[in-house]
């Protein structure tokens, strides 16, 4: 029983920091299908992180400070639209921009706000995203009623009520929100007619062109749902798991995104697992400093370093080719 | 013309001794920044003490990467910087590089003690008998005899404190159990406060009840999440107590403060050498406050007291993990 609660507060823990990583992994899906490369997830991350925590801050409400963070996002993706699409820069360049400002931006704006050195004040009531309870799992609650702590009344329940309960229930409504996008995202770009365009644009925008649809206006709107997801990516981070912002929080999630999305091949129930995948190995490297598999033990230096392997090793080609969108990274031109 | 002539001489000659009168102290901030609420942040409570009690102003700059540690030595050094004052032990390359090309120069590497340099004050903290410390106080807390250690970035230093730590905790119960863990390995895992809090989960499962941070800004996340879980928890270097008002136990002290203070105070004329910093230099120690009264009991108080003393006496030797690289009490 002890192991079987150990496994499930591992992936209890999984979900919590798959959560981040999908929607920026949806994001850069969303971005990456309609031809246009963003490796400033990270960036936009960070901007929403802060500006979040700031509003809801200020405000005392979260769901304001949620709104000013995806605003945030989308101000960051719109430059990326204006650089990348309207006047055809290099995509890459655009989004390095967009990391080095936000990394930046956030710290100057919190000193002149805060005068706290960079870092929000901490949020307290209603600034924050509250776990959510659902009916007849265990929770804070009951362990008020019973008068015993919550680890105790988990280990006295049976399998599918424990998992119920710490599995399912008691997280905070941006992780619903986020497991949910994945078959939104899967029905939106493979059974809409905005979706069918989306993916084309990414692939041949001269057909798209010809077709009369505009190239422009797909991508568009294609970073601008980047840019959304990606907002509440960053609130998650800074209001949910944490009570404020904290300068450089993201600490390379944008980038595990990314390579969780190359891992995915580009595609949303695929992204889905990678997230999990990855988020199970940053679990396991939590839990377990060491871990001692019969005589070989394996530093926790070797978990966090697994993501990256498993991404080089799937671009080398080692388990199946991963091909990108085949127009990603080319501005699109009308006439030569 | 003669007369503009000896105008502008006299200026320039002004100038040149308001230059020379001007010798300010200059202070380097680590990576994890002025105000990550410990560590850097009472180095920067130290000058800025020093500053409203004499008027004078210092220079200072926050790194912000590795590349930067020996720029900014030189370029404090070249503007006539002194005494020079640097925070944490990734400074000693750097220093042991820039050191004897400005032997006029004074500098004060704090957590260094390991260079030949004439010119450096290098200070170094007991953390052990500090931490030893407040690993009596949260082996007396525990109700669960489960007692964890979260720590910044894995080097000795970290092991350091966490070997004092589990030292402390296993005076009071000898069969407790400890749990250690380490952030990262990059200067990232001092800024890392999700993780943090994630870490902190974790060590709650595992049945902790006290969690000990020594991680910069990563602790501000395992005090959050000890706070909402309803733990305790042990801030580090500054006082951290006031974060959570009745939710941390104490804070295990390290008076950079102090020692910035005393190395701007003596100015150029700061003493260089090796010295180290303990309970009986009240360098390091256990911080006792209002936000914490309700949590430290008489008894508490009572044992930590004696074995400080007895620290000082040396009737207690707190192993320090420096020695052989290795701790009897924990295994990291």
């Amino acid at each position: 029983m002890d192991v079987f609660v150990t496994i499930i507060q591992i992936l209890d823990s999984t979900i919590r920091l798959a959560t981040p990583l999908l929607l920026a992994c949806l994001a850069g899906l969303y971005s990456e299908r309609a031809g246009i490369f963003d490796i400033g997830l990270e960036g936009k991350m960070l901007m929403s992180a802060f500006f979040s925590a700031a509003v809801a801050a200020l405000s005392g409400s979260v769901w304001l400070g949620l709104l000013a963070g995806i605003a945030s996002s989308l101000a960051l993706s719109g430059l990326h639209g204006l650089a990348s699409i309207t006047f055809r820069g290099n995509q890459l360049i655009s989004g390095v921009a967009i990391n080095f400002l936000a990394a930046g931006m956030t710290v100057l704006v919190a000193q002149d706000w805060f005068q706290q050195g960079g870092r929000t004040p901490s949020l307290v009531g209603g600034g924050r995203f509250e776990s959510v309870e659902f009916p007849m799992a265990i929770g804070p609650k009951d362990a008020e009623l019973t008068g015993r702590s919550v680890s105790d009344l988990m280990s006295d329940a049976n399998v599918l009520h424990l998992v119920y309960s710490e599995l399912i229930s008691g997280h905070s409504i941006l992780v619903y929100i986020a497991f949910l996008m994945v078959p939104a995202t899967w029905w939106i770009l493979f059974r809409t007619r905005f979706g069918l365009r989306l993916r084309a644009v990414g692939e041949n925008p001269a057909a798209v062109d010809t077709a009369g649809v505009s190239v422009v206006g797909l991508r568009y709107a294609a970073v601008a749902i980047c840019g959304v997801l990606c907002g509440i990516a960053g609130a998650y981070l800074a209001t949910a798991l944490q009570a404020g912002f904290v300068k450089d929080m993201t600490a390379g999630r944008g980038f595990i995104a990314l390579a969780a999305l190359i891992f995915a091949k580009w595609r949303p129930w695929h992204a889905m697992w990678a997230c999990l995948l990855f988020g199970l190995l940053q679990a396991i490297a939590l839990r377990f400093q060491n871990i001692d598999l019969g005589g070989v033990v394996i530093p926790v230096q070797a978990m966090d370093a697994l993501p990256y392997i498993l991404t080089v090793v799937i671009l080398a080609g080692f388990v199946g080719k991963a091909i990108p969108p085949r127009a990603g990274g080319e501005p699109y031109v009308k006439e030569r | 013309m003669t007369l503009m002539k000896s105008l502008m001489s006299a200026a320039a000659a002004v100038a040149m001794t308001a230059g020379a009168a001007q010798a300010e102290p200059a202070l380097i901030f680590d990576l994890g920044g002025k105000f990550d609420k410990s560590f850097n942040e009472a180095a920067h409570n130290g000058a800025q003490r020093w500053a409203n009690q004499t008027g004078k102003s210092y220079r200072e700059i926050e790194l912000q990467s590795e590349a930067q540690r020996e720029q900014a030595l030189r370029r404090f050094a070249e503007a006539g910087a002194n005494p020079i004052i640097t925070m944490g032990f990734a400074m000693a390359d750097p220093l042991a590089a820039v050191a004897g090309d400005y032997p006029d120069t004074k500098f004060v590497a704090v957590d260094v003690t390991w260079l030949d340099a004439p010119n450096v004050r290098q200070i170094g903290f007991a953390e052990h008998e500090g931490s030893y410390l407040v690993g009596m106080m949260a082996a007396m807390a525990s109700q669960s005899g489960t007692v964890g250690f979260i720590g910044g970035m894995d080097i000795p230093l970290i092991r350091h404190f966490g070997c004092g730590y589990a030292q402390g905790a296993k005076a009071v119960n000898p069969n407790i159990n400890i749990v250690a863990n380490m952030t990262g390995t990059t200067p990232a895992a001092w800024n890392d406060p999700v993780k943090g809090s994630e870490l902190t989960k974790a060590q709650i499962s595992q049945g902790a009840d006290v969690i000990y941070a020594a991680a910069g800004g990563t602790g501000v996340g395992v005090l959050q999440t000890a706070a909402d879980e309803g733990i305790l928890s042990i801030g580090v270097d500054s006082n951290q107590n006031h974060l959570h008002p009745g939710k941390v136990l104490t804070s295990m002290l390290k008076r950079v403060d102090v020692a910035v203070y005393d190395a701007m105070k003596a100015g150029d004329e700061v003493e260089t050498g090796v010295f180290t910093m303990g309970l009986a230099q009240e360098g390091v120690g256990v911080a006792m406050d209002d936000n914490n009264a309700a949590l430290v009991s008489e008894d508490m108080s009572k044992a930590v007291d004696k074995a400080r003393q007895d620290i000082i006496d040396g009737n207690i030797n707190v192993v320090s993990y420096y020695e052989s690289d290795s701790c009897p009490a924990l295994q990291f």
